[in-house]
């Protein structure tokens, strides 16, 4: 506003002034730690989650839980579910879902697979892989947003339409890649440092990028403000199709990642690579306080409900109890989550 | 003449076979209060999205500062200098003001990255230029815990930012506390006295009449009257026009710019 306005502000009207002036803004948080502890309710609910379920776990059988084996396997498969869990909470955020995620997976480390089995170097495979996982995102995206369908459907249609194709043209045989191990790829993206598996550390990273996309950049803004009311964010000048297309890009991309690193565990590809991958991943970003009807997330607490439910079937196994328990734990995690949830956020629409 | 701020030609817009503007003419000059009156179904709600660029045209000419423009759009309107506080605010009530405030214009920095110190810093400095702060609220406070007047004062904020050249108010006042009420009236005469335009739409007639330098009543897709201040002695003048342009027949027509055949 104008200088010529500034005289104004002293009426009645301009609000209190003065004695007040410098300290207009009081934030009923004003000690730091409390401030922290509001703006990150839901992670911190989703960490308190995890962390009591480990407890329960851990006194139910103590020595298993010191080993290094436990955790290192969790380590070696965690990260596969981080690079779509991820993704996703930025869609669900956008008001979106994304269900065609695990054939992009295996449609993308196929392409890999087929790369690196002719013979060329594995990095050109991760890059098909991901210009790979790029388009098939962008299909995806175009479908729901220009052909104006429902997400839900339409990308379970996907799902099935892509895995299918992946079934008639390998008719079930898989692919091995013997010749990955003694790769450049390997060694940078698959094997161990200080029995760490390394691919913990890309994960990580991967994170918190994403972390700061979602908070700090302008397409986790806009994402945020288009799955809140996508009318404003219309009236407003973003183009709201865009963004959403941009989102299953995403998720395209962080599933071809995902599907290579699957594979390069595994040194082998399957037809079915990414199936298991559906249902864990969903419950993941949900357990990690992202609500269902979009505008909020949290890809921090996205991470750390994938950690839990990576967890629970080792836990549930490794605590002395039958694997027919993995399922029941497997609920009972997600339903106490989401009333643990309800309970810590207040819910605006 | 006071150099003209947008102008609309001849704009008509049908919905399949529904027409919603038939042919409206309507122009702001810099510095202006523009008072924008109508019935339910007037064509008030369609005008301003056309204004703010959110619908597009039928037909028509959109001119801003005299050069016709092409591809209207949302994001070209907000380029073009005009601002629009729209009726029901317009905000994303999950997400902070300062998010609110730089919705669709993020301050951005290298490759996309928000410069978030320096929107905080803004948005208190809008909020208080308008006076509305408070105690209890900060920049990062979220608009769902606001109330009808606070929402409002984020809504105005985000129009005056960018030194918008016309503020469009649509139904500033609806919902709000004679206080609240008092400010928005405040604000407008504030935008006024910086040589800036505000076209106001309002229900109710006794607002808009205190405020507007030029009134033009709408009426089932036209603009039924343009007059000047001077040319209307009191709220009561247009009141009795409206109902006349309502109910045609039941008084003899007083005032100038309905065609009672072309309706029929």
């Amino acid at each position: 506003m104008s200088k010529a306005m500034e005289p104004d502000l002293q009426s009645p009207l301009g609000g209190t002034r003065g004695a007040a002036a410098g300290k207009e803004w009081n934030h009923p948080s004003d000690h730091w730690l409390r401030g922290f502890v509001l703006d990150n309710r839901a992670s911190l609910g989703t960490l308190a989650v995890f962390v009591v379920m480990m407890a329960v776990f851990m006194i139910a059988n103590p020595t298993v839980f010191t080993t290094w084996y436990l955790y290192s396997s969790v380590l070696t498969t965690l990260p596969v579910a981080l690079f779509v869990v991820v993704p996703l909470v930025f869609v669900v955020t956008c008001g979106e879902i994304d269900l065609s995620f695990p054939a992009t997976m295996g449609f993308a480390s196929w392409v890999f697979a087929l790369v690196v089995q002719a013979g060329y170097d594995p990095f050109l495979g991760i890059a098909a892989a991901l210009v790979t996982g790029t388009l098939l995102g962008f299909l995806v995206g175009s479908l729901v947003v220009y052909g104006g369908l429902s997400s839900l459907i339409a990308t379970l249609g996907m799902n099935f339409l892509l895995r299918g194709l992946i079934q008639i043209i390998n008719e079930g045989k898989s692919t091995a890649l013997t010749n990955l191990a003694d790769s450049w790829a390997y060694a940078i993206f698959s094997s161990q440092v200080w029995g760490i598996p390394v691919q913990i550390f890309w994960a990580i990273a991967f994170v918190v990028f994403s972390a700061l996309l979602y908070n700090r950049h302008r397409f986790g803004a806009q994402v945020k403000v288009v799955g809140d009311n996508p009318d404003s964010a219309k009236q407003m000048g973003i183009d709201v199709k865009l963004v959403r297309v941009k989102v299953f890009v995403f998720t395209g991309i962080g599933a071809a990642i995902a599907g290579t690193f699957s594979v390069m565990i595994n040194f082998t590809w399957w037809p079915t690579a990414g199936d298991g991958y559906l249902l864990p991943v969903l419950a993941s970003v949900f357990v990690g306080g992202t609500p269902t009807w979009g505008g909020i997330g949290t890809v921090v607490g996205g991470a750390i409900g994938a950690v839990t439910v990576s967890f629970i079937q080792t836990g549930v196994v490794a605590a002395g109890l039958s694997g027919f328990y993995v399922q029941f734990f497997n609920g009972l995690i997600i339903i106490l989550s989401l009333l643990g949830h309800k309970w810590n956020q207040a819910r605006y629409r | 003449m006071a150099e003209r701020i947008i102008e609309l030609r001849d704009i008509k817009k049908s919905y399949g076979q529904v027409y919603a503007l038939g042919g409206v003419n309507l122009s702001v000059d810099r510095g202006e209060v523009v008072g924008l009156i109508g019935d339910n179904g007037a064509g008030k709600s369609t005008l301003i999205k056309i204004l703010s660029g959110v619908v597009k045209p039928t037909s028509g000419e959109i001119l801003v500062r005299g050069k016709p423009v092409a591809g209207w759009s949302a994001a070209r309107s907000r380029e073009a200098g005009i601002e629009t506080v729209f009726q029901d605010r317009a905000l994303a009530v999950q997400q902070t003001i300062v998010r609110n405030i730089f919705m669709g214009r993020e301050l951005t920095g290298f490759l996309g990255w928000l410069k978030v110190n320096k929107e905080i810093e803004e948005a208190s400095r809008l909020m208080r230029e308008i006076g509305f702060t408070s105690k209890v609220f900060t920049p990062q406070s979220i608009v769902g815990q606001l109330s009808g007047g606070e929402r409002q004062g984020v809504a105005i904020a985000r129009a005056i930012y960018k030194q918008a050249e016309l503020i469009i108010l649509d139904e500033p006042t609806t919902a709000l506390s004679l206080t609240e009420t008092a400010k928005v009236f405040h604000f407008v005469r504030q935008v006024r006295a910086s040589g800036r335009s505000i076209l106001f739409i309002g229900h109710n007639i006794h607002h808009v009449f205190d405020i507007a330098d030029r009134f033009v009543v709408l009426d089932r897709g036209k603009v039924a009257l343009t007059a000047d201040r001077s040319e209307v002695k009191s709220a009561d003048d247009l009141i009795n026009f409206m109902e006349d342009v309502a109910h045609p027949g039941g008084l003899p027509g007083l005032h100038e710019g309905v065609d009672a055949e072309q309706r029929a």
